[in-house]
């Protein structure tokens, strides 16, 4: 048995050993070091720290889909969104490039840094969606490509010895280019919208805002996003998969007031009260890409990039990866067999 | 292509996807984190009492000492209990797996039989998750570091201290304690830690290896690093009683000749332990899940059925 706490001084000569206790640090960059005297505190908001530092080392995959009609500007939109020639632009039609026939699907990835966080980055286009004169079904391969990504991602799951970062090559953002007719949404981009929302996190923007007025702006996006509601077509961010009331509030704002994004892209520079900015220029004026007055492209970059990104990717991962995975557990009885692959025998990639 | 190089909001070239970890910071403080700790040792060298010092809670708030008698009719228990923990908004939700019994027996042949199925267990239960149907809500309950109690009074480690890690050390990661330190002298202890390292190594048991700071880790952390793989196996002493020394309230235990103090790095490597645990959980997690669950699922899958 031990004796009591003790009321009132103690001449114990090991008392004299107890170092200086430190300063409680108020934001802990670091984990605290070993020879900190602290009555109360375990540390344990350290762990967010090392999985910050974990995230910057690793790096991370982005994969963004841009689908729309040749010439909505799509390439050039991304190039903006990621200030980077990320995407090619296909300078008009010269003999060289013809409308593609069907639909094609071109993946190109690259590797950008900022700040310590190194993204790979994969612009996955869909030249020729919509540009046919009969467009029937040309969804498909795009279907068909996501339903890809998610078939390899399980493949690699189910392996008895699977890899231990798998390599993520699913759709995690699909931006759809809307026509900014000032009317309404055309067919097809309900029947897109109708059949890929169900598998991929669809985006709608409105590209080349610059044609409307800011009247015209608003009026048609009230008009598109009423559309959207009344086909039953849930865009991202989805209203079931809010996961707290803060989600919630801040996403129902975007959802009620901000989207669809009515954007402008640019990869040229012009000087604005001598600030060097993204631009269109015109006889009557500069149009500043970021500049929130003139069109949202800032909104759609920040809410992509700056703050939901991650939730792209899990909302990805947890809801749409999961649908496909049950389905394929259910249909044709199981899932695909599980071989045992080794490096060097692993099918290659796309 | 030469990667994009940008560097702050600032910059006329800044994206933005910089923010993406405090993204990442936000989910993880809403998600919290679940860590599973289990305890092995004989009776009496202050397990539990460790295990309350180092989370400042009480896990055993009703507990009943059995006498001699009753501990010959036992077998190897597993009580596992889980308490929350905050701490500036970060939530963890620690499952703590006693194993009373073990080593009380006569006889100890049979000792860790049921702690293996339990870890089994967990893993079993994972693998069938995680290969079922709705995988939203898989809980991990897997255990992710055992702290194997050594006990101070012998030469370095008992038969069954030797089978047991043995047994277990391809399952969970082992992090070897030297429980009651305050029965050994500061030399006393260096000799017997010695003596554990090398009879670790001479029956080719695999504890759990901190990982070297990386080198683009500030000087502290390196250094704090380097101590804290210096030092194991930790020799630890644990109290929740509060003693006042010398105008100041320490945890401690009170003794004729002194106070021990819980949290002095002069007295015993406490303060090392809880701080290897903490900034090592994730770690701890990701070797679970990388190498020991990965070895079992594997194993499982040859063999056939899912």
């Amino acid at each position: 048995p031990h004796a009591g706490p003790v009321e009132g001084k103690n001449e114990a000569a090991m008392s004299e050993l107890v170092p200086e206790p430190r300063q409680k640090p108020a934001v802990p960059m670091k984990p605290m070091g070993i020879n900190t005297n602290l009555l109360g505190y375990i540390g344990i908001d350290t762990i967010i720290e090392q999985m910050r530092k974990k995230t910057m080392k690793t790096g991370f995959d982005f994969n963004i889909m841009v689908v729309g009609q040749s010439g909505l500007g799509k390439s050039t939109l991304v190039n903006t969104l990621f200030k980077s020639q990320v995407s090619r632009k296909s300078s008009g039609w010269n003999r060289e490039e013809k409308i593609p026939k069907t639909v094609e699907i071109k993946a190109i990835g690259h590797v950008i840094e900022e700040g310590g966080v190194k993204m790979k980055l994969t612009v996955i286009d869909t030249p020729g969606f919509g540009d046919q004169i009969n467009n029937e079904n040309c969804w498909e391969p795009i279907e068909k490509y996501i339903n890809e990504q998610y078939e390899k991602f399980l493949k690699e799951e189910v392996n008895i010895a699977r890899k231990k970062r798998i390599p993520d090559t699913r759709v995690h953002c699909c931006l759809y280019f809307i026509s900014p007719t000032g009317h309404s949404l055309r067919p097809l981009d309900l029947e897109f919208m109708k059949h890929l929302s169900k598998v991929v996190n669809i985006i709608p923007v409105i590209a080349k805002a610059d044609t409307m007025t800011l009247e015209e702006k608003i009026e048609f996006k009230q008009r598109v996003r009423k559309e959207l509601e009344v086909n039953g077509i849930e865009f991202y961010p989805q209203k079931e998969f809010d996961e707290d009331l803060e989600d919630k509030t801040e996403n129902d704002k975007i959802r009620q007031e901000s989207m669809p994004f009515a954007v402008v892209g640019s990869d040229k520079e012009y000087q604005v009260n001598g600030k060097r900015v993204l631009g269109r220029k015109t006889p009557w004026g500069i149009i500043e890409v970021e500049n929130l007055t003139h069109c949202e492209f800032a909104l759609l970059r920040d809410f992509v990039i700056r703050t939901h990104l991650q939730d792209l990717k899990e909302v990805t991962h947890n809801i749409h990866y999961e649908t496909y995975r049950a389905k394929r557990l259910n249909d044709n009885g199981g899932l695909p067999p599980m071989t045992v692959e080794t490096e060097e025998n692993h099918e290659s990639n796309l | 292509q030469q990667p994009a190089q940008f560097t702050s909001p600032e910059t006329p070239g800044y994206v933005g996807f910089a923010n993406l970890p405090n993204q990442v910071h936000r989910k993880s403080v809403k998600k919290g984190f679940e860590f599973t700790l289990m305890v092995v040792g004989e009776s009496g060298l202050g397990k539990s009492t460790l295990i309350n010092s180092l989370f400042l809670t009480d896990l055993y708030p009703e507990r009943i000492i059995p006498g001699a008698a009753e501990k010959i009719e036992r077998t190897v228990q597993i009580e596992a209990s889980t308490v929350e923990i905050e701490e500036r908004g970060v939530k963890l939700r620690l499952t703590v797996v006693d194993t009373p019994g073990y080593g009380d027996a006569i006889n100890c042949l049979d000792c860790f039989k049921t702690i293996i199925s339990y870890i089994d267990e967990q893993f079993e239960r994972y693998l069938h998750d995680e290969s079922g149907l709705n995988r939203r809500h898989i809980i991990d309950n897997r255990v992710h570091c055992c702290f194997y109690f050594i006990s101070p009074f012998g030469h370095g480690l008992k038969p069954l201290d030797v089978e047991f890690m043995k047994a277990i050390h391809n399952k969970v990661n082992i992090v070897p304690v030297i429980a009651k330190a305050d029965t050994l002298s500061l030399k006393e202890r260096e000799r017997l830690k010695k003596r554990i390292l090398d009879e670790i190594e001479e029956h080719g048991i695999k504890i759990y290896h901190l990982p070297d700071a990386e080198s683009d880790e500030d000087e502290d952390f390196k250094e704090q690093t380097r101590l804290l793989k210096a030092s194991i196996p930790f020799c630890v002493v644990g109290s929740n009683q509060l003693i006042e020394a010398k105008g100041k309230k320490v945890r401690g235990r009170l003794y004729p000749w002194g106070v021990v103090e819980v949290e002095n790095p002069e007295h015993n490597d406490f303060l090392k332990l809880r701080t290897m645990l903490i900034t090592h959980m994730q770690d701890l997690q990701e070797v679970t899940q990388d190498l020991h669950y990965e070895n079992f699922r594997s194993e499982r899958l040859k063999r056939g059925g899912r």
